[in-house]
């Protein structure tokens, strides 16, 4: 498929996700030229990883994932079915203020350019840098649910969960109805985030978040009925090891405790995925409670750069479901653009959208709060790799940050920081915390890496096989 | 209130930090303003060569007298800025190319140097065992290297500061005037008064000058680089492309740095730049034809950085053309890296004696 050649396409949609998912169908219906390109071999993003064939084969694995994870069977389905081009197993490694989109697929690479483009690659997860994190049998939450989903995940070996936030539960849950042998849950939320966060609840529940909680409530339950050891107000974590994980050590409620573990899961809340929406140069805001940047986007999903939206928790994390309705009221806003339907007919269209993505929002102040990210993991100590790729830790950061490194940009030239083949994805905002605190300066001054194309490293090779006449 | 000086220095790049430090060392009070911070365009990203190779005529003297400079950066700046002598080697791919570097040969001798040699085929392939064995020769300055561009800067400007420069970074020059002798620059932060100006802009250096009375024809450019994530070691000297637009270098850490002229697009206003990844599947091709173990390596980042470019592709050094008590340093057309150690002490000449015993009259601001 060469896009380029051809007329530029009506749209271009990067993630199938439910955002993704849902903009690329609701266009295809309405007889738009979209393609939408992802990373995954079949859609769903990483939230309805495998739902068509987990839904046509494994009954039992839907069972184990739950309801909230079936639903993106018919989202799926109604994809199928709209008629959008759809390019999987494509890695987006460009992204032009143009609207041109440069992707590799089966180590070819192409370019494709569109009028309208909707960036939908959702959240990754924050950053958890704590003593022994980089040890060889610490994973992400992310990284087990991925287990889960395609039924790999070995139950044999004993799994310490550590952290804060909705995901953790869920996959505590998951763990416990998939036979996963769960160890212990180490909940780092901290009482100060619990007594403040419920100033927001009355408003939750009045505005439609009754459903999260009832949710997030059942979920506790599941895990206090399973007896697994679940110890709150975890604080200094420490995973310990010297070629992999041997154990880990924390404090809970002025204990300190110690567990033997060879299998950990971290996990501190998602942030959106900045990577490529900062490489295009749309602009930004802090989001000072979630602590994290996002792009600045208007009700519809339009950035500042004219044609290009972002949609879902690429845009501010608001959960699958609000993202998928987002997602909808950004194809409406491209019908409008690529003049198909007025002002009007668009907020027509997108009426019961609105309405339903308001109240799928409505819990978020709560969440938030109760799982605003601690200091620790933010500023860790010294001696904390937090460069993965480059391995510096963050008392190399504070050094150079005394001699004179003025912010990310500049620690990248000093330390290699942020300049291995992650391109900052993992170190980016933890590197913006350490160089805030010692200059004694907000994130959101110090500001966040630039990123360089391409977004994932392509072969010299494929590059030099394009045909650059295109 | 404002600030005196006996010189302002505009621009905080190599040349600015290089031209503070040596002036400072004279005995004499600097400050140093820079709209950014040090180091943000041309002096941080570019691709670190310290090449005397096939510099145009009018610049084999500079250059091989900041060569020697090079060859004592510790001494100068208190940090080895990275230099490694590597050599660097210029590939012919033809015989049409060969007899140009011959060519070239010939008329740098005639002008008395010695620093650039012929290696036939043999011998290019023991230099460069990786290469493709198309090529038939090189010309080779086995005493040239490459140094890491942002330490160097940082380690002029830490050097400058050490010697006593107010080097002032977030810092915009807004307005030129001279009164009764002495220059008032109006800053973001506030006047500063001193007797001489001293304008090492980059890009922006065309501003400056047309501030003072003489406009010139610069033009921003933004060259392009790549980088691949570490490969084994391969290539020891620099390879800069004849007959195509190349220079390909391996770090010390392994990884490969490719540039050499391809251009992306500058926007000197917002002070940014944007890759053009058409151009970079031709700079691609080139190092995969000349190296095709590069075919497997992986492009990590690309980037591009905001220079200036002369119509000779010579820069202007030299007094101002209008204005008593000012001097020119910019425009370097893509290649003013490894003139920065020498740029200082030419600056500091001028400024102390008003001249300088390097042959800068080709690069004076009246030749456009």
């Amino acid at each position: 498929m060469s896009g380029s050649r051809m007329s530029p396409w009506d749209a271009i949609i990067i993630g199938a996700g439910p955002a993704g998912l849902a903009a690329a169908t609701l266009l295809a219906e309405r007889q738009a030229r979209v393609l939408l390109v992802d990373e995954q071999p079949a859609p769903g993003g990483q939230i309805y990883r495998r739902i068509e064939h987990v839904a046509s084969r494994r009954p039992d694995l839907l069972t184990v994932l739950g309801a909230d994870y079936a639903h993106g069977a018919d989202l799926a389905k109604r994809f199928r079915a709209s008629g959008a081009d759809y390019l999987p197993e494509s890695t987006v490694w460009q992204v032009t203020p143009e609207r041109e989109v440069w992707l590799s697929r089966a180590g070819r690479s192409a370019r494709h350019e569109a009028q309208t483009i909707v960036i939908a690659t959702g959240a990754m997860e924050r950053p958890v840098p704590v003593p022994g994190w980089t040890l060889p049998g610490v994973m992400t939450a992310g990284a087990v649910q991925i287990l889960l989903k395609s039924a790999a995940l070995k139950a044999d070996e004993p799994l310490v969960l550590a952290g804060s936030g909705p995901l953790l539960y869920l996959l505590a849950e998951q763990c416990l109805a998939a036979g996963a042998r769960l160890a212990a849950v180490l909940d780092t939320t901290t009482a100060e985030n619990e007594g403040a966060a419920l100033v927001h609840l009355p408003a939750a529940v009045l505005k439609g978040g009754l459903a999260y909680l009832r949710k997030g409530l059942k979920l506790r339950a599941a895990i206090r009925k399973s007896g697994v050891p679940w110890f709150r107000h975890v604080t200094k974590l420490r995973i310990e090891g010297t070629d992999a994980v041997a154990g880990v050590t924390f404090e809970s409620r002025g204990r300190t405790e110690r567990l033997d573990a060879r299998l950990v899961a971290l996990h501190e809340g998602v942030i959106p995925a900045q990577q490529m929406t900062r490489s295009i140069g749309l602009a930004h805001e802090w989001d000072a409670v979630s602590h994290c940047f996002r792009p600045t986007v208007d009700a519809w999903g339009n950035s500042s750069v004219d044609g290009i939206l972002v949609a879902g928790d690429g845009a501010g994390i608001g959960g699958a479901r609000a993202a998928e309705h987002a997602g909808r009221l950004a194809a409406a806003e491209m019908l409008r653009r690529l003049g198909r339907i007025d002002g009007a007919a668009r907020d027509r269209l997108a009426q019961a959208d609105r309405r339903a993505l308001a109240a799928h929002l409505a819990i978020r102040p709560f969440l938030d709060r109760l799982y605003a990210p601690r200091a620790e993991i933010l500023e860790p100590a010294d001696a904390v790799t937090i460069c993965r790729c480059e391995e510096i830790t963050a008392g190399a950061v504070r050094a150079v940050v005394a001699q004179g490194c003025l912010g990310p940009n500049q620690a990248k030239s000093f330390l290699r920081c942020g300049m291995g083949p992650c391109q900052g994805r993992l170190c980016g905002p933890t590197v913006t915390s350490v160089i805030a605190g010692a200059l004694g300066q907000s994130d959101e001054e110090v500001g966040y890496y630039r990123i360089r194309p391409p977004l994932k490293p392509i072969t010299l090779g494929e590059l030099a096989n394009m045909d650059a006449a295109e | 209130m404002s600030t005196t000086a006996d010189v302002l220095v505009v621009g905080g790049g190599i040349q600015g930090c290089s031209s503070a430090l040596q002036i400072a060392r004279r005995g004499l009070k600097v400050a140093l303003v820079e709209k950014n911070t040090a180091g943000r365009h041309a002096s941080g990203v570019n691709a670190g060569g310290v090449r005397r190779l096939l510099r145009a005529a009018p610049e084999i003297p500079l250059s091989i007298a900041s060569m020697r400079l090079w060859h004592e950066i510790e001494a100068l700046v208190g940090d080895d800025c990275g230099f490694k002598v590597s050599g660097q080697i210029a590939v012919a791919e033809d015989e049409e190319g060969l007899k140009a570097l011959e060519a070239r040969a010939a008329e740098v001798q005639a002008l008395g140097f010695t620093h650039e040699e012929l290696v036939g085929r043999n011998e290019l392939f023991e230099i460069l065992p990786a290469l493709s064995r198309h090529c038939v020769g090189g010309l080779v300055a086995r005493d040239d290297g490459f140094a890491s561009p942002y330490h160097t800067t940082m380690a002029f400007r830490r050097a400058a500061i050490a010697a006593g420069v107010d080097l002032r970074e977030e810092c915009r020059a807004t307005g030129f005037a001279r009164k009764g002798g002495v220059w008032r620059v109006e800053t973001s932060q506030g006047p500063i008064e001193a007797s001489t100006l001293v304008n090492c802009g980059g890009a922006w250096g065309g501003a400056v000058a047309a501030a003072l009375g003489e406009p010139v024809p610069l033009e921003p450019i933004a060259p392009m680089m790549m980088v691949t994530s570490r490969m084994p070691e391969f290539v020891t000297p620099v390879v800069i492309g004849l007959q195509r637009k190349l220079s390909f270098k391996q770090m010390p850490n392994g990884t490969v740095l490719i540039g050499g002229g391809h251009r992306g697009v500058p926007d000197t206003a917002r002070e940014l730049s944007s890759v053009d990844f058409q151009k970079l599947v031709v700079s691609a091709r080139t190092v995969a034809d000349l190296f095709p173990i590069m075919r497997d390596a992986q492009i990590v980042r690309a980037w591009s950085g905001i220079e200036s470019r002369m119509p000779d592709d010579l820069p202007v050094i030299g007094p101002s053309s209008t204005e008593e008590g000012a001097y020119h340093a910019f425009g370097f057309s893509a290649h003013g890296f490894q003139l920065g150690p020498i740029i200082g002490a030419i600056m500091a000449d001028l400024v102390t004696t008003g001249r300088s015993a390097l042959p800068i009259e080709p690069f004076r601001l009246t030749r456009f």
